[in-house]
């Protein structure tokens, strides 16, 4: 298992370390398709385990599943140890952050209320709400006087993004899931913000699932890779170890990168 | 009739023009909008429910008036038949304009909504509506313009309103009485249709 993953939940009573998420065999199926295949898998707390794939792999519908957007055909996701469908449903979603790509913001709300959205529908009052606001929108590099009041409109496409970063951490999280948060960013804005996402989870310790289908995104913020190929898990690694990897499609991944090392005589870049 | 009391009628008349319209299109707001949530939550009913809608709108508004009369209950002769028939008239585009303003929600919006852990009361009522707000404002703006112009005929089933004016005009060929009803009825769309396009306008922010 990759690094020595920081344990910030209890402990079950068998003493062993509970994982954050688990998958326990895990299928889905939807329209007579298969879309995931008996999935194992299990994100210690502390992490960020990347799932890669192409699209149509399922790992969208993986991450799904941990905040009980979908639930599993067969098996069963286990988040802080119970099974997503024994979890009372809104309170599991309002204990897991949630960021996707751009358009996930509320049109109708300005950056400071899509922040405030969770612990205002937790119930948290308002001047606490205002001041954690705040707090929020300084950590990924907004400022409040500037930027609190616009709507989601009038920001760029990194500003969105960090708006949507700063609502997951709202109510304050210990698992954060992202699918694809990056994917319509221009490649220097995705630098900043994958900068800035190593940054915040390093400093506020976050268990974190991200989906991309960017290989080299998943070397540069992964503890470690999981491989989704058609539903199956294919390689489980360490950013390290998987660019050692012999899996068909964990191949055919990398080979994006050695086409940019021989075009540019680049070093693919990992996160040693 | 005599001369000096035209205006004085004007005036009546149009105030009972103006309740037939407030009352059919608060009933029709009544009925569309929460019709118009409950069909893009049950899809079977979509179908029938705006077909019959549809089906209203085909049928010729003094046809209509007359269907209702012979009706037990919210037929027979005056203002409640009138209310009525203006109603189903009305709905079409209430509901429509529902159904459509809140399936329009871009889905992305609506994931992350219940992903953060909004009930669906709150997913209805903090997203749903407020995105829909202009499209379903534009549906009431519609009716309303369009209730103020068909409520002229609630005249000939004794439903009062402007449209007395109209028909008594018609009848003895006196094109001053067709104007005393046609004018303010024009005008009173024209107004309606510029207030709530103004709160549309309110709306744009979304």
């Amino acid at each position: 298992m990759g690094g020595s993953p920081v344990a910030v939940r209890g402990e079950p009573l068998d003493g062993s370390l509970m994982a954050a998420v688990e998958f326990r065999r895990v299928s889905f199926s939807a329209g007579g398709q298969v879309i995931l295949d008996q999935l194992d898998l299990s994100v210690e707390a502390g992490e960020t385990l990347v799932l890669l794939g192409r699209s149509g792999s399922g790992k969208t519908t993986a991450l799904k599943m941990v905040n009980g957007l979908l639930f599993p055909s067969a098996g069963e996701v286990l988040v802080d140890g119970r099974a997503t469908t024994s979890w009372e449903l809104i309170q599991l979603r309002r204990s897991i952050g949630y960021v996707i790509q751009e358009v996930g913001l509320f049109p109708h709300l300005t950056a400071s209320e899509n922040v405030g959205l969770v612990p205002h529908l937790k119930g948290w009052p308002v001047e606490r709400i205002e001041s954690r606001t705040r707090e929020l929108l300084e950590q990924v590099d907004l400022s409040p006087v500037q930027f609190a009041d616009r709507y989601p409109r009038q920001l760029s496409g990194g500003q969105r993004q960090r708006v949507g970063v700063a609502r997951a951490l709202a109510a304050d999280p210990s698992l954060l899931l992202f699918d694809e948060p990056f994917g319509a960013l221009d490649p220097v804005t995705r630098l900043e913000l994958q900068n800035q996402f190593l940054a915040l989870r390093d400093r506020l310790r976050k268990t974190c699932v991200f989906v991309t289908h960017d290989v080299r995104e998943a070397l540069r913020i992964g503890t470690r890779i999981a491989l989704l190929d058609r539903g199956r898990l294919e390689t489980l690694a360490t950013p390290e170890q998987f660019l050692k990897s012999l899996g068909t499609q964990t191949r055919a991944f990398l080979a994006v990168l050695d086409g940019e090392r021989h075009a540019k005589g680049d070093q693919p870049e990992s996160r040693a | 009739m005599n001369r000096p009391g035209l205006l004085g009628d004007m005036l009546d008349l149009t105030g009972q023009h103006f309740v037939l319209v407030v009352a059919s299109m608060l009933i029709a707001v009544a009925i569309g909008i929460p019709l118009g949530i409950l069909l893009t939550r049950k899809v079977p009913l979509r179908g029938w429910v705006l077909g019959f809608a549809n089906v209203m709108q085909t049928i010729p508004s003094l046809a209509l008036f007359g269907f209702l009369i012979p009706i037990p209950l919210i037929g027979g002769i005056g203002k409640r038949t009138a209310i009525v028939a203006l109603v189903l008239y009305a709905l079409l585009p209430i509901l429509r304009n529902t159904l459509v303003g809140i399936l329009g929600v871009d889905p992305a919006v609506r994931e992350s909504a219940v992903a953060m852990g909004m009930t669906g009361r709150q997913l209805l009522f903090q997203v749903e509506l407020p995105l829909a707000a202009r499209t379903i404002l534009a549906g009431v703006r519609v009716a309303t313009v369009t209730t103020i112009g068909t409520a002229t005929i609630a005249a000939a089933i004794g439903g009062g309103g402007l449209g007395v004016f109209i028909f008594r005009g018609i009848a003895s060929v006196d094109t001053t009485q067709i104007l005393a009803g046609a004018i303010p009825a024009a005008l009173l769309a024209l107004l309606s249709d510029g207030g709530i396009g103004w709160i549309e306008k309110r709306f744009s922010a979304a």
